[in-house]
């Protein structure tokens, strides 16, 4: 049993009670809500004759189901604006604050949280969405959770919960020039595998995660979902500090002295006792690159397709799975493999600096004849900021469409989409059969960075050759 | 077949499952009925339920667009498809079942079809989590005994079967194979108390003790004044 870690002193700040089966009546201290995992929760509170327990402590928004080109309401897709008047109802009703379309707020539920300082360490963060670890990166405890939890949620402002043990995953060195934190969490994926994590909270420590950015810090959180971690977190440090100073909902004055006094005790002991410990040396990880149809089932991007006898007895039929749909054979080189569309955006990597890192790439350069690309920002506020620095020109005048903010084509649940079977090079999570809107369609996760490299070059590519 | 004929024709057997006084209520004991097995590991929440059906405001319909694009693909030879699979309520599967995202829209899909209850070599948490809260129950298998009961599923289709949730197994009239239910869910689906939302609401005073010690809450709480 893991003590004095961040994720122990968390818990029992907002332990409610022990509960039949062993499970803990936990408190959730932000609940965020969005248009597909609450209807059903908000139509079942009713049908109990419940109230929403903390209306104060929810915030919502609106971001699976947008459109990223017309906004314009009601939305041509007469379930998308169901959807959407279905949460403006509920929140109306509940007295749910909701950062709404063209509010200068909306935005992925990941990304909106926050910078607009929502997100602060020491909070229990939920959220129905299985990518609410990111919020980790804060020093929250930060999880996904089902429709009938967040049905709970709402109703008595608490879930049960089982205490999950914590797993250290500790980085020495520092990260080379051209690969970014998307590589460091797909290369931890990769060699943990993507079911090692089930049961942990991981907790990123070492000299190369304190060297990283928040919004760094967040795409590695983000992802620890994709190793079966339910959640990731990094303990707060200067670097969270400077980041949340000034924010909207950020303490101010007297209170922000008091919050980092209190922030900074919550941190891991570093006598702190770990249920498990796994060491990476980050300046060894290559750009990588998936080539499957799970995030664990990657490659750096000089390595070859792996055969079957290479990998673990568990991994060889999915990966045998994964040579047909995807259509490539074991031996083969992902570099240089031919790409239709270029999709930068995401939960995972549609920050600021994603876009400002994916711009220096393509300035001056133009996407590869035949293939699509587009830049979707994680939030409004990701858009304005990004316009203001003349990012949006960047990417036009090299062939990008910019469009509105929103999930867009992380799962397709809007009119962005694959066709056919079609491969992208996607900034996003989860390169599962179908994920990106067409059922035959082929999805490869990489930075933000390789995903330009790629647009520019028409395939696969090493990003750190434009570099040189 | 079209897409949607493949779709609706395994929903007329829906009809009846999908009936709300079905569905789980009060302590769950047992499971009775037919097995299906389907074979692989990882299979994700996409493809239990692709992203686009989750464009609703009900879980109303999704049991006939359970495994929609694997069951298109294999144009009605998806195992969800064939005829002796009609009407079971037992799901096999095999390791890390239900992995990818936190949609409930999942497990609500496997119920609204028929499932109720799945035994498996191992879950994805999340995943797991849910069918617990909507009183499916999951319980795991060790390989030898998932080759067997397969076995036998496949030689004799049409059979059916007692999962017997105090004794953690799964029996026929002549053979039996033992299953590891985690006490807690045991606990939990024998009391009746994995509906949850009862036995939270009931602990207001604490709850509202707990947030009131909270410094973000009653200190530096930006939230407040909104
Ligand atoms: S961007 Fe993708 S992973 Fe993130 S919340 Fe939206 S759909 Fe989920």
């Amino acid at each position: 049993m893991s003590s004095e870690t961040l994720y122990d002193k968390i818990w029992d700040l907002h332990r409610v009670r022990e509960l039949t089966g062993g499970s803990t009546q936990l408190f959730v201290g932000l609940h965020l809500i969005h248009e597909v995992t609450s209807p059903q929760a908000f139509a079942a509170l009713e049908e109990k004759g419940l109230q929403v327990h903390s209306p104060d402590r929810t915030i919502a928004t609106v971001d699976h189901i947008v459109p990223t080109t017309n906004q314009i309401r009601p939305f041509a897709d007469p379930l998308a604006e169901q959807m959407l008047t279905t949460l403006e109802s509920n929140c109306k009703k509940n007295d749910i604050e909701f950062f709404k379309l063209g509010s200068g707020y909306q935005g992925i539920v990941h990304v909106i949280a926050p910078e607009a300082g929502l997100t602060q360490p020491g909070m229990t963060v939920a959220c129905g969405d299985s990518h609410t670890s990111t919020h980790g990166a804060f020093g929250a405890i930060a999880f996904g959770i089902g429709t009938s939890q967040v049905r709970d949620v709402l109703a008595s402002q608490t879930l049960t919960m089982k205490k999950l043990k914590v797993r250290r995953i500790w980085f020495e060195g520092k990260l080379q020039k051209g690969v970014f934190a998307k590589d460091l969490i797909l290369y931890v994926i990769q060699k943990l595998g993507v079911n090692d994590g089930v049961g942990y909270a991981y907790e990123f420590a070492g000299p190369a995660i304190k060297n990283l950015s928040m919004d760094e810090r967040m795409t590695i959180c983000n992802m620890a979902i994709e190793g079966g971690a339910r959640c990731g977190y990094i303990n707060p440090d200067e670097v969270t500090f400077e980041y949340l100073k000034g924010k909207r909902y950020s303490p101010k004055g007297a209170s922000w002295d008091l919050a980092i006094k209190w922030w900074e005790s919550l941190c891991s002991n570093e006598n702190a006792i770990y249920d498990d410990e796994v060491k990476f040396n980050a300046s060894k990880i290559p750009p990588t690159v998936t080539w499957g149809i799970t995030p664990g089932q990657a490659i750096a991007i000089n390595e070859t397709i792996p055969s079957p006898e290479s990998l673990n007895p568990s991994d060889q039929q999915i990966a045998l799975e994964a040579y047909q749909y995807m259509d490539l054979q074991p031996g083969g080189s992902i570099e240089g493999l031919a790409i239709d569309v270029c999709f930068i955006g995401s939960c995972t990597n549609g920050r600021l600096s994603d876009l400002q890192i994916a711009s220096q790439i393509v300035r001056d350069r133009h996407v590869a004849k035949g293939v699509k690309a587009f830049v979707v920002p994680g939030s409004e506020k990701v858009a304005k900021d990004a316009e203001e620095q003349g990012l949006d020109k960047i990417f036009k005048n090299a062939g990008f469409e910019w469009r509105k903010p929103g999930c867009s084509m992380c799962l397709a649940m809007n009119p962005d989409k694959l066709e056919k079977n079609q491969i992208s090079a996607s900034s996003s999570n989860r390169n599962f059969k179908g994920r990106q809107g067409s059922s035959k369609g082929r999805t490869l996760l990489m930075s933000p960075a390789m995903v330009a490299a790629a647009a520019i070059s028409g395939s696969v590519i090493d990003v750190r050759k434009f570099y040189s | 077949m079209s897409e949607n004929s493949i779709l609706e024709n395994s929903s007329l057997a829906l009809d009846f499952m999908n009936q709300e006084h079905l569905f789980p209520t009060g302590p769950i004991v047992k499971v009775e009925g037919k097995c299906l097995y389907l074979n692989g590991n990882d299979i994700d929440t996409d493809r239990i339920i692709p992203a686009r059906f989750l464009k609703c405001i009900s879980f109303e319909d999704l049991g006939k667009s359970v495994f929609a694009d694997d069951r298109i693909d294999q144009k009605g030879m998806h195992p969800f498809d064939q005829e002796q699979n009609l009407n079971s309520s037992i799901l096999i599967v095999n390791k890390n079942f239900g992995c990818g995202s936190s949609r409930e829209h999942a497990p609500q899909a496997l119920m609204r079809w028929g499932i109720r209850a799945i035994i498996g070599q191992s879950f994805a948490e999340i995943f797991y989590g849910n069918c617990l809260s909507i009183g499916i129950p999951c319980a795991s298998i060790s390989e030898p005994c998932i080759n067997s009961l397969t076995k036998t599923i496949i030689d004799k289709p049409n059979l059916p079967f007692n999962l017997d949730i105090a004794s953690q197994s799964i029996f026929n009239s002549t053979e039996s194979w033992p299953l590891t239910i985690e006490l807690g869910m045991k606990e939990m689906l024998l009391s009746g108390k994995w509906d949850a939302t009862k036995t939270l609401v009931q602990e207001k005073e604490r709850i509202n003790q707990i947030k009131n010690s909270l410094p973000y809450i009653n200190q530096f709480n930006s939230l407040s004044n909104k």
